[in-house]
């Protein structure tokens, strides 16, 4: 149906050129769902890109083939191309909030595509849009049809941006990571209801994202890509099974699954023993009764309800929960960068939620506590060098200057293992695991006894993420930190925590040991968010995975309710 | 009603903060002019008065009254309407206006309307077409508007088009003498002179304008013309637009219906902006081509420390300035549903 044939794809910068891809050649029949995997800059995206011919400006093809049912891609008049995209070939995106016009209702941009493309007339281009949207299982369509996508949840935008692929009928489905940024049991809810619509209408599809799990969940066969190439491709299970290039192997690895440790997640050769942790029975935090309740427009918002945990010295706990739930806004209270409505924080015995946020930063208690933001990027001031920005808690809370100074960044790059010569770059110069590790630095610059780490591998590529959790592990036992780990993704909270905590809507659902919670879940809606989590396919050389814990993983997902 | 309708709450509560804004203004302007350097009553009692000639003037102005008093009664006549007696021109401080007033805004909105429908679709060309020739038109054009101060590019113009190729009247006044003022209606001579039907008059009025109103619109084009080129590129460059084209919508639609439209609030943003410096530079352009606005008249006021008249033209351009941000506040509102929900 599609093939292409060493398509090569070039960006005109001011730097000169730079190829994206280098001449990649693939299939994809007819009803095969082809997954392409790789991490940012592998050119998984430009090759999409390329084939529907709407590269960003300077970008070009350079040589190859595309053809589409005997249409040259590359070489066919714009005209033709506009009557292909959107009715032969479609599209959906990342970042479906960003993906829609803010300010047109989601109902006529439907319409635009149905009568752009002659499949409507003025006349039943709303009926048509709302089939289209029934289509992609959202309720009360006929009222969402008059909505902004502002007034919608992610999940429901996702559905959206499908309804606009969908309503001509296309052949052929181009899913561009559908599912990054959305919760994990709203990715489900998404990819279950693309993946059925594919089949039921016997389309193909081409599923390009970063997390081979989900890929290997969904596709038929894989190609993973590195560097513009694509350095193997076959069906998931066998790429999973026995990885040939040492490229998938190094991914395949670093994907977090069930029954893998931490250091399972680095290449073979660069595992090392886990170091011991020493966790202790004194409690170091003690939350009580915490509650945070904001005026909202239309009546108090309870984020926060009355929750109460102990993280005990050494320890690491994980905060676990889908966005809403309210584990922000504990971070932020424990961090002391919000002021608690009521309840107490206590550290180390004292109530530091009687300190008011605004004075915290002077209390002789703010350098126990740090905290390591979720975006590398946006989290570093772009205007401050590695080195001035690991400075600046050295400099404002411990006064330290000089030689002393310069002796303390360096040992702390050294900790992070950030090279010295990285320490005058800017951020925009490093890369996103030197920015975490800069980050990292800057948080435990001043020896804390706590650190509360905000989802530190996010934005981060599996491979870098890796390497990243792994740091945190042994900075935990060196330095014999506390942590409170906040993410999403229980299966890297199972690789880090030894007690784990579920919350949904500002309280919590359910607590234990990260491996009693993730083997046997009491909660129904722990339940759905294990069984949220793509399962990718066994592989060989890991240690087996408990029998409960396979068991739970292929539990069907209680669907997401709110985004249908 | 109220709560049924979060738009219609939004702009009620826009116009309501619009009130504090002009009781400050009143105070201010109030207390400003009395700040002025200089005594009026010296000056309005003439060259060859002495002391007690100059007492009795202070006492009918009611200048030797406390301040307080005097913003009582300033306060008082507001209320009524009577913004005072202008002491240079001797007739009240409303009429005054009255008469100035439209022809200032005559010369702006026509400037405004001229450098829109220019600056815009330039902009907008040279952002879907970066490199070209009209992208560097637009820059020239940008670069020379923000360069060329008001005052040099009339002088410039006058010296073309009437010094040496004559094509343009005197540049004197709204309307050279040989037609008679069309009747007041709005005070904007092109529109009363439309309503009578007087064509003859209406092309006498639009022949005045046309220079001062290009002399004004080249000074405004630039900042529109840079915003609309930086918002479109913003656009069309955005997540959503490239959604649209995935779709295969046509060009039209994806630059029109999609980027345009999300381009246009920061372009009525500097819109606003625009007016307002327009006002300011009102007063270069209208003594250049001896425009009876009210730029000139305030500037005159000022010399002679004329307070009625001085406050009277404070207080009519911040109730213009009031009304303009409303007008762009609801600007928004028509264009961006997510602002009626975001205010609280």
């Amino acid at each position: 149906m599609l093939s292409v044939k060493d398509l090569s794809v070039m960006f005109q910068t001011r730097r000169g050129a730079v190829d994206a891809v280098r001449g990649v050649s693939f299939d994809v029949a007819k009803g095969e769902i082809l997954g392409i995997v790789g991490e940012s800059g592998s050119g998984k995206s430009v090759t999409s890109y390329a084939l529907m011919r709407i590269l960003d400006a300077g970008g070009m093809i350079k040589a190859g083939e595309a053809t589409y049912s005997g249409v040259d891609l590359r070489r066919a008049a714009e005209r033709d191309m506009r009557d292909i995209r959107g009715r032969e070939i479609s599209m959906i995106f990342q970042n479906p909030r960003a993906a829609l016009n803010p300010i047109r209702k989601v109902g006529h941009q439907i319409e635009d595509v149905l009568r752009q493309h002659a499949q409507a007339t003025r006349y039943d281009a709303r009926g048509k849009a709302i089939a289209a949207m029934e289509a992609v299982r959202i309720n009360d369509a006929q009222a969402r049809f008059d909505a902004y996508p502002f007034e919608l949840s992610g999940g429901m935008c996702q559905r959206i941006v499908c309804a606009i692929a969908l309503a001509c009928d296309p052949k052929l489905l181009i899913a561009d990571e559908p599912t990054t940024g959305l919760d994990i049991t709203t990715q489900k809810a998404v990819m279950d209801l693309v993946s059925g619509l594919i089949r039921e209408r016997d389309m193909s599809s081409i599923l390009i994202t970063h997390d081979l799990g989900l890929a290997a969940q969904y596709c038929d066969r894989l190609l993973v890509m590195k560097d513009g190439l694509i350095v193997e491709q076959g069906d998931p299970a066998q790429i999973f099974g026995q990885p040939a290039h040492p490229y998938s192997r190094k991914l395949v690895d670093a994907t977090p699954r069930a029954g893998a440790s931490v250091r399972d997640l680095l290449p073979a050769e660069a595992r090392s023993a886990e170091p011991r942790m020493l966790a202790t029975d004194q409690p170091l935090v003690e939350v009580r009764n915490l509650t945070k309740t904001y005026a909202g427009k239309s009546g108090p918002v309870h984020a926060v309800r009355g929750i109460s945990f102990t993280i005990n010295r050494g320890q690491c706990v994980g905060l676990v929960g889908e966005s809403g739930c309210g584990k922000s806004t504990i971070s932020e209270m424990l961090v002391r960068l919000l002021d608690p409505t009521s309840g107490q924080i206590k550290f180390d015995g004292d109530d530091i939620a009687k300190t008011p946020a605004r004075r915290f930063a002077r209390d002789s208690r703010r350098a126990d506590i740090q905290m390591v933001f979720q975006d590398a990027t946006d989290s570093l001031n772009p205007r401050h060098t590695a080195r001035q920005t690991i400075a600046e808690p050295l400099r404002r809370l411990a006064r330290m200057r000089g030689n002393a100074l310069t002796t303390r960044i360096e040992e702390l790059a050294g900790l992070v293992g950030l090279p010295l010569s990285l320490l005058d770059r800017f951020p925009h110069q490093l890369s996103g695991g030197q920015k975490a590790r800069v980050g990292i630095a800057r948080a435990v610059a001043l020896d804390p006894k706590f650190l509360i780490l905000d989802e530190p591998t996010a934005a981060l590529d599996v491979s870098i993420q890796a390497v990243v959790l792994n740091l945190l592990v042994d900075l935990r036992a060196k330095l014999g930190l506390s942590y409170l780990f906040v993410s999403h993704d229980l299966h890297v909270v199972r690789l880090l925590c030894d007690h784990v905590i579920v919350m949904k809507d500002g309280q919590i659902v359910e607590e234990g040991p990260a491996r009693d919670v993730m083997a046997d879940p009491k909660d129904p809606y722990t339940k759905s968010l294990i069984a949220a989590a793509p399962t990718p396919p066994e592989r060989a050389g890991d240690t087996a995975p408990t029998q409960l814990e396979t068991k739970n993983a292929q539990h069907l997902a209680v669907h997401d309710t709110r985004a249908s | 009603m109220l709560a049924a309708s979060p738009r219609l709450r939004a702009i009620l509560l826009r116009v309501a903060q619009a009130i504090p804004v002009v009781m400050g203004v009143v105070v201010i302007s109030f207390v400003l002019t009395r700040a002025l350097p200089g005594d009026p009553a010296v000056y309005f009692a003439g060259v060859a008065a002495d002391e007690a000639s100059i007492e009795q003037t202070r006492v009918a102005m009611g200048l030797d009254k406390p301040l307080p008093v005097q913003f009582a009664h300033y306060v008082a006549d507001l209320l009524q309407g009577d913004l005072g007696q202008s002491l240079s021109s001797g007739r009240p401080v409303a009429t005054d206006l009255a008469n100035r007033l439209p022809a200032s805004l005559e010369l702006t909105l026509t400037a405004l309307i001229i450098a829109v429908v220019i600056a815009v679709p330039l902009g907008v060309l040279a952002a879907t077409r970066p490199g070209t020739w009209v992208d560097h038109l637009c820059r020239i054009v940008v670069t020379a508007g923000v360069s060329l101060p008001t005052f040099f590019t009339g002088i410039l113009l006058i010296y073309i088009f009437y010094y040496i190729l004559g094509i343009a009247p005197s540049p004197l006044g709204r309307l050279d003498f040989i037609y008679l003022d069309p009747d007041h209606v709005t005070g904007f001579y092109l529109i009363d002179a439309a309503l009578m039907g007087d064509w003859e008059t209406w092309w006498g009025a639009a022949k005045q304008l046309i220079l001062p109103a290009a002399t004004l619109a080249l000074f405004t084009l630039a900042p529109i013309a840079r915003m609309t080129r930086a918002a479109m590129l913003t656009a069309l460059s955005s997540d959503f637009v490239r959604t649209a084209r995935a779709a295969g919508l046509s060009n039209r639609t994806v630059l029109y219906g999609y980027a345009f439209r999300n381009a246009l609030l920061p372009v009525v943003t500097t819109l606003g902006m625009v007016f307002s410096f327009a006002l300011g530079a009102n007063v270069l352009v209208e003594k250049v081509f001896a425009w009876p606005g009210i730029g000139s008249y305030a500037v005159e006021a000022l010399v002679v420390s004329d307070y009625a008249a001085v406050q009277g033209f404070v207080l009519a351009m911040a109730l213009l300035f009031v009304a303009l941000n409303l007008v762009i506040d609801l600007l928004y509102t028509a264009i961006d549903p997510r602002i009626g929900f975001d205010a609280k």
